[in-house]
């Protein structure tokens, strides 16, 4: 057994590496949570972090406001899909490319397709804003065939399946690189041994491809459980305005406007707090699900 | 030998030209904005631009380098790349190493995972962290933008990970050899950490460069705003941008549309990624299938 002082001699320099990150994360993550504890206080600037105390008044006023209960429907809504459908269009890309025999086909169309994944919103919603504006290419492109324009951006309605395309457009780049990956895994003898059997193309995608595939799937879907809440603030900041904000608004937009742009820190800390909880309960969930779904410890 | 069927044929022309497709859909918006920001101010109001540019001119260009303050904004953002992504770095390899050792070898190992997985699970969301920053008088400041994010703890993790695949041998051998840690890291560890610190350092370069509400909250003058918001601020209030620049406004709306002025911008502003991109691929899908497929 090794004393103490023989163990510190050979693990001391560990710690004075941590010493940076630790100190950076104390100040940087660790001090905001406690400055959770606004959302108790009727903040005032004077008194900072110990403002006088007043409970979950703030909670409560906040959810008596039907335009911030909204958001959190929105934020579902808009999340749910985004999710689904930001599995359902890589999978169904891998599968396609998967019977391509061409390599390089195969990795340009990747290469392309992956692009607008490192582009930052701000571009990509500019791009979009001129595209699907009413006097934008798409509607010129549907006017062709005698469909009045549609206002992608202004409709309500359509506001939240426009952001839930657009980003499946941004994104689906990433999904399909993935599930690829994995599907070139594939032992090609199971194929094999189909063929055997009689088993067409189909078949084989249906029995084989698909079930090995799942657990990666399940994966991808676990671990955006914990993304649930986001539904994409960077997109829908600088696509949305005011028409739309009954189907549009998210919670991260209404916490921007209250809490930044309204100065109301506390009622803005009140509605983070809020999502920060049901984050991390998803999260942790997501994590534990992982690991016994599908075994992948993230740590 | 494989023969093909007729149906396999005619699937294969479908799978092909389907794919062509999605590729033209994921180009096709791009090439829209080029075109507009080589065509003229008269072209576009009509919304005669399709794909093609309209009665070329480079005025658009012109006005982004010398009227708007695209160029000064892409200073500060490289700035905030190369001092963000070197801290980034420094931080995730010198967290990653230790964190690396199993318990036997580093006892305190887990506690200091748990002290940095939690920050994963909970944080206190925007406006604490609004409130600290602005307290500790970083705001307008590049630190503002580059601290609060200095270790990305998911990177840490993939790199921490990777340190881990090494074979364990050579550590030993080198302590054995009398090597202090510090001495293991940087002599033995760190040669063969570039695959994985490539895709790490990447993203982060990645990240940072993307960021637009990092700027746009915590700097003040938008004469010290990184590149992205910069460029978000175009896409509400271009007008704004025009009369602010030198040189007459009624002469520059005459000759560039407000969208053929704001289109050149916003490619100038994707054109580094989009140059990046092609060569460094490789680093961005092998560290992501690396760090996803595993378990």
């Amino acid at each position: 057994m090794k004393s103490f002082s023989q163990k510190w001699n050979m693990q001391w320099q560990y710690h004075v590496m941590l010493i940076p990150a630790v100190a950076l994360v104390f100040i940087f993550s660790y001090i905001p949570m406690y400055g959770l504890i606004i959302a108790f206080e009727k903040y005032n600037p004077a008194m900072g972090f110990h403002s006088p105390w007043v409970g979950f008044d703030n909670f409560k006023y906040l959810f008596s406001q039907p335009n911030f209960v909204q958001t959190i429907w929105n934020t579902f809504y808009i999340a749910f899909f985004k999710i689904i459908g930001g599995i359902i269009v890589p999978v169904f890309f891998s599968l396609l490319l998967n019977e391509v025999s061409n390599r390089s086909i195969k990795r340009i169309f990747q290469t392309i397709v992956y692009i607008p994944n490192f582009l930052s919103w701000v571009i990509i919603a500019g791009v979009f804003m001129d595209i699907l504006s009413n006097t934008g290419i798409l509607n010129q492109f549907l006017g062709f065939f005698g469909i009045a324009p549609i206002s992608f951006l202004g409709e309500p309605k359509l506001f939240p399946w426009t952001m839930i395309v657009t980003d499946i457009w941004k994104t689906f780049g990433f999904g399909t690189v993935v599930y690829l990956a994995s599907l070139t895994s594939i032992d090609p003898g199971l194929y094999e041994a189909a063929i055997v059997d009689g088993a067409g193309r189909w078949k084989q995608t249906v029995y084989i491809t698909i079930p090995l595939l799942m657990p990666i799937i399940t994966l991808m879907l676990i671990l955006s459980l914990g993304n649930v809440l986001n539904a994409g603030f960077d997109q829908i900041y600088n696509l949305y305005s005011p028409i739309v904000y009954k189907t549009g608004d998210i919670i991260d937009t209404y916490v921007y406007r209250l809490g930044i742009q309204k100065a109301q820190y506390a009622f803005g800390t009140a509605v983070g707090m809020f999502k920060s909880v049901i984050s991390g309960v998803l999260i942790l969930l997501s994590y534990y699900l992982a690991d016994r779904c599908v075994g992948y410890r993230v740590f | 030998m494989k023969f093909k069927s007729p149906a396999q044929h005619v699937f294969t022309v479908l799978n092909i030209t389907f794919l062509v497709l999605t590729c033209l859909i994921c180009i096709l918006p791009f090439w829209h904005l080029l075109a507009i920001s080589f065509s003229s101010g008269w072209a576009v109001k009509a919304n005669k631009v399709t794909f093609f540019p309209i009665d070329f001119t480079l005025f658009a260009y012109g006005f982004a380098f010398k009227g708007g303050r695209f160029l000064s904004a892409l200073w500060i953002s490289v700035k905030r790349v190369l001092l963000g992504g070197t801290i980034n770095m420094i931080l995730i390899v010198l967290t990653a190493y230790p964190l690396s050792r199993s318990k036997a070898k580093f006892s305190f190992r887990n506690i200091y995972m748990i002290y940095f997985v939690i920050t994963m699970i909970v944080n206190g969301g925007l406006i604490p962290t609004y409130l600290l920053v602005t307290r500790l008088g970083l705001l307008n400041s590049l630190w503002a933008l580059v601290l609060p994010g200095a270790l990305p703890v998911f990177s840490m993790i993939i790199l921490m990970n990777f340190i881990r695949g090494l074979p364990e041998e050579l550590e030993e051998a080198a302590l054995i050899d009398g090597a202090t840690p510090f001495t293991v890291l940087f002599r033995v560890i760190l040669p063969l950490l570039a695959p994985s610190l490539a895709t790490v350092g990447l993203f982060s370069i990645v990240g940072h460069w993307n960021d637009w509400f990092g700027g746009l909250i915590y700097m003040q003058n938008n004469m010290r705003y990184p590149l992205q918001t910069y460029l978000q601020t175009l896409l509400r209030t271009f007008e704004q941008i025009i009369r602010l620049a030198q040189g007459d406004y009624a002469q520059i709306i005459r000759i560039m549309d407000v969208r053929t002025g704001r289109a050149a911008q916003l490619f100038l502003g994707a054109l580094p990624i989009m140059l990046i991109y092609p060569f460094l691929q490789k680093y961005f899908t092998t560290g992501l299938v690396l760090g996803s497929v595993k378990g």
